[in-house]
């Protein structure tokens, strides 16, 4: 798995997302205290941090989910002051998510199908009678689907439930239904958790795929230091709402604060 | 012979068969492959223009004749173009197996000197990689899927859409060019180099020639009546003669359908919705099969499972006779008719061998049961014989013919001898050419009459069917001269689940004698019903009961054995079942868990020496290693028991 190998490098491109100076509270709680960092286009960006670092938040923030008490989030140079998740959806901004939220009951191509959602045209009465343009519209969709599911390889569970699947490809379908979207940029929240070496590795190459087939900018967090150091470009380091580290994995792996906070003395 | 729609002999090479069906059935499906879950259709139209197209990119890359090409992936139309194309140029395929690592394709490199690669998509790229730093000489590599490739900058890697379109300007320029290379190739020529995998020593290239295939394919088509609207599903490696002659071979003879699956884990839903007509698989297959559709019973509710049970027993009867035409009573007949509605059929479309015509298996012995499973439910699943070397089929069965225990006769075009040592000796359009660059192999396998050893030790029955017995080489005889067949022996006692394994003895001696393993799964099962308590393993070895359980199966094998006029003398006289499992960890199998006989005999040389003196029971203590590495002993009092023996009967002919 070498990743960030230099061809890749060569071809991340300006700022995508920038956040100046953001802070969140829950009530007396700093969740996120002035943090600053920046995505650039095509990148692969890892947050790390401890537990209750605020990683979850901060991916909540980019997204719409909360709004930053102080600081403002610009994305693609436009500066937000207040979002909705549509609004970001709208914007090209997906994400998975760290406890699964798909629909249990239906199946692995339905379940992707619902990130289509947004770029249907035609209405409910239209797609439910399948009549003229919706089933044009129906079969294009589909065709994007059926794109994502080779691209992740779960031809074989296409009609299957999703709750009947196991929990590493449950998540592959979670990561298929936010590229349904066609996303510009991705929030992956802990994608890897829970997986086995096997699977931890078959989604380390999804992800360096997306990237790279579709050149969409990704930010991910993750707990295993292996699988941050393998894929991300720069990594930013959290702890306690703060940020205490951001740059390269070499170089964060090499800075003293990091270290104590997070990666512990054996390194 | 002159049969509708046949291809004419003068269609005697494959790109003159592909040819052909593009000029009479242009727009009949050829290939078929599920992409983006639509099965999207090749007709032998498209197949002929692909492959023109590809043969001028070739040429334009340098290929010319007699050049070797590997070709590395799953089944796909365009690595079936690429072999036509390939072959169109004069110049050779060699498909090898797309799950072997580099380290193992390094040696075929160099033995064929391959420069051209045509493969499937970036793991095999990768290999490809790392085969040309051991082997410079592979200056092309062509894949098929892009996906990871973007970014590979390597000399001479290039993908096959980039390829196609070098091609076109040489393709409209010069539209004879083609024609004249197929014209310049003759059915005398090389056609495909084969590398046997080879249990020992290197592997060999196995060259085979269009006549050679071509006239195996046209031999196996008309024996079993197949047409262009066969469908077959390819799905097993491409560089496994078997598949190879099913779905290329056989489907250029006879102009039919071959469907590649989606992927490799969607097999089963693929062959539901394709339902081939004309079926090819190893035993391994048909029992992982077998074993999905218990595992389902097992889960059923009570009314399903005692319906299931009951309709196997009835087809376990007169589905077999049924399949072949011969008289079953009426209201047998009914009972089956009914089971075919609620059993066989569903369960038929369940394993997606509805349409199924006639599907075969070979390769390896077959269990009877799995085999009668499969008759009793209607599928016309028969038996071959035949290898790499021999493009296949030497034996088949006919219709009406079917026995789980023979091969059939050879088919059309086949000479067939046994040797004095017991060893198959074929005599057959389809016999290999040559090992490539191997002379001696070549003159070792093929004697100065154009006999092909096959290495295979068997006998041929009254009615002239072929019966593979053992691997020459592990035949022995009985010290009055008669053949003794272990694996033979021990098959048919492994062949009953109590059974787990079987070492027999006789070679050099006055009669056999046999070791059993007992399956502690399966006899744990049976005491357990009939509430019989034991302590573990060497317990419930040594049970009388269970002595007694395994004294039947060894009866019943001998009964067998009696039936056969050249094997009755090797019934066996005295067994005894085993105190411990035979196990690879204390060197008794193999990792592949086959008897290592002669490492039993003297490990166990005080039971052996006990069985022949006839005395009644023995005391024997093994060294055991237990799976943490820690040595034990087990220790135990064997009871040796005489088996039934049966006077040799002459079977009613």
């Amino acid at each position: 798995m070498s990743a960030s190998d230099v061809s890749r490098t060569g071809q991340i491109g300006n700022v995508l997302l920038q956040v100046e100076h953001a802070s969140l509270t829950f009530g007396g709680v700093k969740a996120l205290t002035d943090i600053c960092f920046d995505v650039r286009e095509r990148e692969i960006r890892a947050i790390i941090g401890p537990n209750g670092a605020g990683k979850s938040s901060l991916l909540n923030l980019i997204n719409g989910v909360y709004t930053p008490v102080a600081g403002t989030i610009s994305y693609r140079g436009q500066v937000r002051k207040r979002m909705h998740p549509v609004d970001a959806a709208r914007m090209g901004i997906a994400r998975t998510f760290q406890s699964l939220a798909l629909f249990k009951g239906m199946s692995v191509l339905d379940n992707i199908m619902t990130g289509r959602t947004l770029r249907m045209r035609s209405g409910l009465l239209a797609q439910a009678l399948r009549i003229g343009p919706a089933a044009r519209e129906e079969i294009e969709h589909r065709k994007v689907v059926e794109g994502i599911i080779d691209f992740l390889e779960i031809q074989p569970y296409r009609r299957q439930p999703v709750g009947m699947l196991p929990y590493g490809l449950q998540k592959r379908v979670d990561l298929g239904r936010a590229l349904a979207l066609e996303p510009q940029l991705l929030l992956l929240d802990e994608p890897m958790a829970g997986m086995n070496l096997e699977e931890k590795q078959d989604m380390c190459r999804f992800i360096l795929d997306v990237n790279d087939e579709f050149g969409t900018t990704i930010v991910l967090i993750e707990h295993d230091m292996g699988v941050v150091m393998d894929i991300s470009d720069r990594v930013v380091v959290l702890d306690y709402g703060r940020k205490i580290g951001d740059g390269t994995p070499n170089e964060v792996h090499a800075n003293r604060d990091v270290i104590n906070a997070y990666l512990g003395i054996a390194h | 012979m002159a049969r509708e729609g046949m291809a004419p002999a003068a269609a005697d090479t494959f790109p003159r068969l592909l040819l052909w069906h593009a000029r009479v059935r242009p727009e009949h499906a050829a290939l078929r492959e599920k992409d983006l879950g639509i099965w999207q259709t090749w007709t032998w139209s498209d197949l002929a223009a692909e492959v023109r197209l590809l043969a001028a990119a070739l040429h334009q890359l340098g290929l010319g004749r007699g050049a070797h090409v590997a070709i590395i992936g799953e089944n796909r139309p365009r690595l079936y173009a690429a072999m036509l194309a390939t072959q169109s140029l004069g110049a050779v395929p060699v498909p090898l197996y797309q799950d072997a690592i580099a380290a193992q394709m390094v040696y075929v490199f160099q033995d064929a000197q391959i420069e051209y690669a045509i493969v499937e998509d970036q793991e095999q790229v990768d290999k490809m990689l790392e085969v040309r730093e051991q082997y410079p000489g592979l200056a092309h590599i062509v894949f098929d899927e892009p996906r990871g490739l973007r970014h590979y900058e390597q000399p001479g890697l290039i993908s096959y859409d980039e390829l196609l379109l070098r091609g076109t300007d040489f393709a409209a320029d010069n539209a004879e060019y083609f024609d004249e290379q197929v014209a310049a190739t003759a059915a005398g020529d090389t056609a495909a180099l084969f590398y046997t995998s080879g249990t020992t020593g290197r592997p060999k290239g196995v060259v085979q020639t269009h006549a050679a295939l071509i006239g195996r394919a046209r031999a196996a088509t008309v024996f079993d009546h197949l047409g262009p609207d066969e469908d077959v599903l390819a799905y097993l490696p491409l560089a496994w003669i078997g598949q190879n002659i099913f779905s290329y071979a056989q489907a250029l003879f006879a102009g039919y359908t071959v469907n590649c699956p989606e992927s490799p884990s969607t097999v089963a839903n693929d062959m539901r919705e394709i339902g081939p007509t004309y079926y090819f698989a190893p035993p391994r297959v048909f029992e992982a099969m077998l074993t999905q559709v218990m595992i389902r019973m097992e889960d059923a509710g009570r009314i399903k499972r005692a319906l299931f049970h009951h309709f196997m027993e009835v087809g376990r009867r007169v589905g077999g006779r049924i399949l072949e035409r011969k008289p079953v009573s009426a209201a047998m007949r009914l009972r089956y008719a009914l089971g075919d509605l609620l059993v066989y059929g569903p369960l038929r479309n369940q394993l997606g061998l509805s349409r199924v015509k006639v599907a075969y298996t070979a390769g390896e012995a077959i269990g009877p049961d799995l085999f009668a499973f499969y008759r009793s439910l209607g599928v016309n699943l028969k038996q071959l014989y035949g290898s790499t070397e021999t493009a296949v089929f030497v034996c088949m069965q006919p219709d009406g013919q079917v026995r789980a225990d023979s091969v059939g006769p050879p088919v059309e075009g086949v000479e067939l001898r046994i040797a004095e040592n017991g060893e198959v000796l074929v005599r057959s359009p389809g016999l290999l050419k040559e090992y490539h660059r191997n002379p001696e192999a070549t003159a070792e396998v093929r004697d100065a009459d154009g006999w092909f050893h096959t290495g295979d030790a068997g006998l041929l029955d009254a009615d002239g069917h072929l019966r593979i017995i053992d691997r020459a080489a592990d035949v022995g005889r009985l010290a009055d001269g008669t053949l003794f067949a272990p694996k033979y022996i021990e098959n048919k006692l492994k062949f009953f689940p109590q059974i787990k394994e079987a070492v027999a003895f006789g070679d050099g001696r006055d009669r056999v004698c046999a070791f059993i393993n007992i399956d502690l799964e399966a006899v744990g099962n049976w005491a357990e019903r009939r509430a019989l308590a034991y302590a573990g393993y060497v317990d419930l070895a040594s049970k009388p009961e269970v002595l007694e359980l395994v004294a039947g199966c060894v009866d019943k094998v001998n009964a067998d054995l009696a039936a056969d006029p050249l094997l009755a003398n090797t019934q066996i006289h005295r067994f005894l079942v085993l105190h411990k499992e035979l196990d690879p960890d204390d060197d008794e199998l193999t990792r592949t868990r086959k008897v290592r006989r002669r490492f039993v005999a003297q490990k166990y040389q005080v039971l052996v020496d006990a069985l022949y003196a006839g005395r009644a029971s023995e005391y024997i203590e093994t060294e055991v290693r237990f799976e943490d590495g820690r040595v034990g002993k087990v220790a135990a009092m064997l009871e040796l028991r005489a088996a039934k023996t049966f006077a040799p009967v002459a079977r009613a002919a």
